[in-house]
């Protein structure tokens, strides 16, 4: 399992980045050392084992259905690179 | 006397007496930073005015008699990944320049309300990845001690304010050694707390389940006092914890009879001598004080930093998936289309080592590698977790060097990513599990602070108070400042 | 060759919530753009999600209702895509453990057969935000990002067109009878998306499948469906190949168009939400939530069918599709005349109702009262005709009846001598309808009824009226 110039254009696209050819060369090296770093786990036999998402476990942490004030509109627009009256724009989207 | 050169519990005693002002204070703060942040670069942002008017409020309070809480009136400088309303939060990013955060983090808040003086943002590694602070986007940091060489990262700027003097306390973040790798290179005391000991409110994530605030102080008393200010349940952040905070400063003693210490030998197999050497001083002290000292085994923590690797990267790919140019931060300018926003903007806005973790990290949980990397990874997880769990049944505390290596120079590992990847070697394992780690500055070796670990059981970081204060008061080495 | 359909449906519902899934901003429908919205539901650096409680409630609500059982322990998840109205660019959903799995509906096919359709599971994710695509470019209202969903997706079950509909209609009728959801179609607080494959009848193997979206109305469902349907057919009937792909429903053109290719398929990297904590359900919880379910439409309708006597047609209406099926039996038990109740809902009741677009709720008067009504008339107090009278005034002002009545002088006369007196009036007015009588025209009585209750104003005892007539006509 070696990772192909192919796998690194679909990360990529995945991850929606860009990468000329001489990265994408270097990504495939340093993603292919990388990986057969982490390639060591396979030698701990992990099948019986749960998988363990939070390290500390916690449950049932919950809200209660209370409003609470929203952000002012100005606020909400403040940091938008491109806003139109109370909206953000993106340019137009041909509908999915 | 020089008010910057004091530790912020002798400052608020000061204050406290209302022998200095905290106006006094700030300004004597500022002007340090005036003199040598040129030098260090520890921030990208100081909050001149901000502080300057917080200080007279704190001032004015005093005067007025009012209750001030824990921190009043002390500089206290904070990563610029942690919220604080009004301020930049660009997590030293291109791709947040600019951006302003509209609301406080949940530990600014508590900054706040203990009547802190925010100093300013400190700089970091992009988006907190990162040992050695190379890779901000605007300034790399330097370390104090020698400017050839790097503070550590990612928490770097954090860590060198500290250590130069420019600020009494400060915030940095932890993924996966980020605080305190950079307190053992720059020779000041850094905890990492338990996984949920502190609120994430407000911090801008890397890994959910990984990242903690981390506190710096010159010395442990410091480092207790902020942690205290700061931990606790936050109904903002599900995974704080219900677990009452303790007066940590009823642990600073130097007693530490009866306190069962465990050395993994693996740590320290391949060791430069020198280090094990500091190491190995610094624990005949602790036993000198009354701990008890056995070799232990933790033959998984090697499988750590691959864990660590897969699951921080797995989750930064998701995290840091809304910077895209749309609602805040870089937006390219000559884009075809919106889907050319987001593949311009984030190739723009981010940095080479931060693309290659979000790449990473999106090939771990692609279709096809999700159960042969990052599954494999959660469950490694609860075996090193295991691991943990067996050991503090036997004792209070796990010693290991912070760091392999003292402070290297800048530049000496930005070409290989992975010998990069193993200077958090030490410092992953208390991440990967969510136990609390404090580095505590142990000699010098070349001229250059060494730093050693003490990890503890979950919510035990009372007890890493106590030991880190016991070794500290019997040696002088946090009395050593950086010559500037 | 004949062919049928093999379909699934994948329903989201907007659950009534007061807030958001993850922040406490509002869910109301329709505020200015982007004022319903926090640092949280904007996705902004360093926020963090909160659950609410109610949303899980909500969704178990609808997972028992549907005769799902609860996954106790379960968890949210990430899933991983990039679009403008998706602030995080990820969506708190539920992947690998949902909160509800295997339940099913039980539909009634137009011949009337029942059939069960079986559900794979419920979970709950956060709805997106809104674009509205202009000429300036695409605007973005993240209002709606965050407002909770149930998303409830059936087994490839159904086997037509028209089976879909009924079991959306009945998904529906069920969701809104516990309160999870308004499922209003038109403000788009119930979603719909298909999958449908077409294979020869009678054989397992199941063909390419298409996903097909925008489907914003029972009729679209319906249309939608069979066109693609006919699509599928024609084509394999030609010896085409068919693509796995998604199609959206174009409502104006009346056709189903190519939306994404499998190759452009997404890959949603799914994961564990590490900000948020495990869901632990016991026992308890889901007795609570059991608890707060009431009695469900279909249910009713087959208690009903068992406990009074009237037709399965109008205990349909009245329960399904008038939803009066607790006004009606209050009515029948206030009056002790189910039949009669009945009859007024479906009579009277529903045409006033129809005439102004009123909703049942908007009805001025209470079931107690349609009941006394009922007494007054089977206590032969006031006539049928009169009855019709004292409930449009009811149903205008929402007085009682009695009251109506005794104001009005409504009272049913039965004063033999009297009412006699008036019949012998109208015969002797009419000589010609004697005449026609006597000829074997016996319909004429039904018109000199007719003339003696106009002279009494309504008020004569019908049934004696009739009596009366007759016996003098005869004479």
């Amino acid at each position: 399992m070696s990772v192909s110039k192919e796998d690194v254009e679909y990360i990529a696209k995945l991850s929606r980045l860009s990468f000329n050819e001489e990265e994408k060369e270097s990504l495939i090296n340093d993603l292919n050392n990388i990986l057969n770093y982490m390639k060591q786990l396979n030698e701990l036999n992990t099948d019986a084992v749960d998988i363990v998402v939070n390290p500390y476990y916690m449950e049932n942490k919950f809200r209660e259905d209370q409003v609470v004030e929203s952000m002012e509109l100005e606020k909400v627009l403040e940091n938008a690179p491109e806003k139109l009256g109370e909206y953000v724009v993106v340019p137009k989207i041909m509908e999915e | 006397m020089e008010l910057y050169r004091l530790k912020a519990h002798e400052i608020k005693k000061l204050i406290e007496d209302k022998e200095v002002k905290a106006e006094e204070v700030t300004t004597a703060f500022l002007n340090r930073i005036d003199k040598v942040d040129e030098k260090i670069g520890a921030y990208l942002y100081v909050a001149r005015e901000e502080a300057l008017k917080s200080a007279k409020e704190v001032d004015e309070k005093i005067a007025m008699g009012e209750d001030l809480g824990q921190l009043a009136g002390i500089p206290i400088a904070v990563k610029d990944n942690i919220s604080v309303r009004g301020m930049q939060n660009t997590c030293a990013s291109k791709m947040l320049e600019g951006y302003v955060s509209p609301y406080d983090a949940f530990v600014t808040e508590k900054l706040k309300k203990n009547n802190a003086i925010i100093l300013g943002k400190t700089n970091m590694d992009e988006f907190a990845m990162g040992s050695s602070n190379e890779n901000s986007a605007f300034k790399i940091v330097r370390n104090p001690w020698d400017l050839t060489k790097v503070p550590g990262g990612s928490s770097g700027g954090s860590a060198a304010s500290v250590a130069a003097c420019e600020a009494a306390l400060s915030l940095g973040t932890e993924t996966g050694g980020s605080v305190r790798q950079p307190a053992s290179f720059c020779g000041i005391v850094g905890l990492k707390p338990t996984y949920g000991r502190i609120s994430r409110n407000g911090v801008v994530a890397f890994a959910s389940t990984l990242d903690q605030v981390g506190t710096f102080g010159r010395d442990v008393k410091d480092c207790a006092l902020l942690t205290g200010t700061i931990a606790g349940i936050d109904k903002g952040d599900f995974t704080t914890v219900d677990e009452v905070v303790p007066d940590y400063t009823k642990f600073l003693t130097k007693d530490v009879k009866g306190t069962r210490i465990g050395v993994p030998t693996e740590f320290l197999q391949g060791l430069d001598n020198k280090i094990r050497a500091k190491i190995e001083e610094a624990i005949e002290v602790l036993k000198e004080n009354g701990a008890i000292v056995e070799e232990i085994s933790l033959p998984l923590a090697k499988y750590s930093l691959a864990d660590y690797y897969i699951i921080a990267c797995a989750e930064a790919s998701s995290n840091l998936a809304r910077f895209d140019g749309i609602r805040y931060g870089h937006r390219a300018k000559d884009f075809k289309d919106s889907v050319d926003i987001y593949f311009k903007s984030r190739t723009e806005g981010f940095g080479e080592e931060v693309k290659r973790r979000i790449m990473l990290g999106t090939y771990v949980l692609s279709a096809g590698y999700y159960d042969a990397y990052y599954k494999r990874a959660l469950k490694v997880r609860k075996l090193i977790k295991e691991e943990f769990d067996k050991v503090f049944k036997n004792y209070h505390v796990i010693i290991t060097p912070t760091s392999p290596t003292t402070a290297f120079k800048i530049g000496e590992k930005t070409k290989d990513v992975l010998s990069m990847y193993l200077s958090d070697i030490y410092t992953v394992p208390a991440n990967v599990a969510g136990i609390p780690s404090i580095s505590v500055p142990c000699g010098m070796v070349d001229g250059m602070p060494v730093g050693m670990q003490i990890m503890g059981n979950y919510f035990q970081e009372g007890k890493l108070f106590n030991l880190a204060y016991s070794y500290e008061q019997s040696t002088n080495y946090h009395k050593e400042m950086p010559r500037l | 060759m004949e062919f049928e359909a093999v379909i699934g449906l994948e329903v989201h519902v907007e659950l009534a919530t007061n807030t958001k899934i993850y922040c406490g901003c509002t869910t109301e429908f329709g505020g200015k753009p982007n004022t319903h919205v926090c640092p949280i539901c904007m996705g902004l650096p360093g926020s963090l999600p909160q659950l609410n409680k109610k949303v899980v409630e909500y969704a178990m609500k609808a997972g028992i209702a549907l005769n799902c059982s609860i996954n106790k322990i379960n968890r949210m998840d990430r899933k991983n895509y990039f679009y403008p109205d998706c602030p995080k660019n990820y969506q708190i959903t539920q992947d690998e453990i949902p909160l509800c799995y295997h339940g099913y509906i039980d539909i009634e096919l137009d011949n009337g057969d029942k059939k069960r359709i079986e559900l794979d599971r419920i979970h709950i994710e956060e709805d997106a935000g809104k674009l509205i695509h202009t000429d300036a470019g695409t605007l973005v209202d993240y209002n709606r990002a965050g407002v909770p969903l149930a998303e409830i997706v059936s087994k490839p079950d159904l086997r037509s067109p028209r089976e879909a509909v009924l079991y959306l209609e009945k998904l529906k009728s069920i969701l809104q009878a516990i309160g999870v959801s308004d499922c209003k179609m038109e403000q788009g607080s119930l979603r719909c998306d298909a999958n449908i494959s077409v294979r020869e009848k009678g054989t397992e193997k199941l063909g390419v499948r298409t996903e097909i979206k925008n489907m914003n109305s029972f009729k679209a469902l319906e249309k939608a469906l069979n066109y693609e349907f006919e699509r599928q057919t024609n084509a394999i009937e030609k010896g085409e190949k068919l693509e796995v792909e998604t199609r959206r429903w174009n409502e104006t053109k009346g056709i189903t168009e190519v939306m994404r290719s499998k190759e452009n398929a997404n890959d949603y990297r799914y994961f564990p939400e590490g900000d948020l904590v495990t869901i632990n359900i016991d026992d308890s919880w889901i007795e609570k939530v059991k608890s707060e379910i009431p009695e469900l439409p279909h249910e009713k309708v087959e208690r009903f069918l068992e406990q009074y006597e009237i037709p399965k047609y109008d205990v349909d209406v009245i329960v399904l599709s008038m939803n009066m099926g607790d006004f009606f039996e209050e009515a029948a038990k206030e009056s002790g005349d189910a039949k009669a109740a009945s009859n007024w809902i479906m009579g009277d009741i529903s045409r006033l109702i129809n005439e102004d677009f009123l909703q049942t709720t908007d009805l001025k008067f209470n079931p107690k009262q349609l009941g006394e009504l009922i007494k007054l008339i089977n206590a032969k107090t006031i006539s049928k005709a009169i009855g019709k009278t004292v409930l449009e005034e009811m149903y205008k002002t929402g007085k009682n009846p009695k009251e109506i009545v005794e104001e009005k002088g409504l009272v049913q006369n039965s004063d033999q001598g009297a009412i006699l007196e008036i019949v012998k009036q109208v015969l002797k007015d009419n000589p010609k309808s004697i005449e026609d009588y006597k000829k074997g025209k016996t319909k004429v009585t039904g018109f000199l009824v007719g003339q003696v209750m106009k002279a009494s104003r309504g008020k004569a005892n019908p049934e004696m009226v009739n009596k009366l007539v007759k016996e003098e006509i005869k004479k």
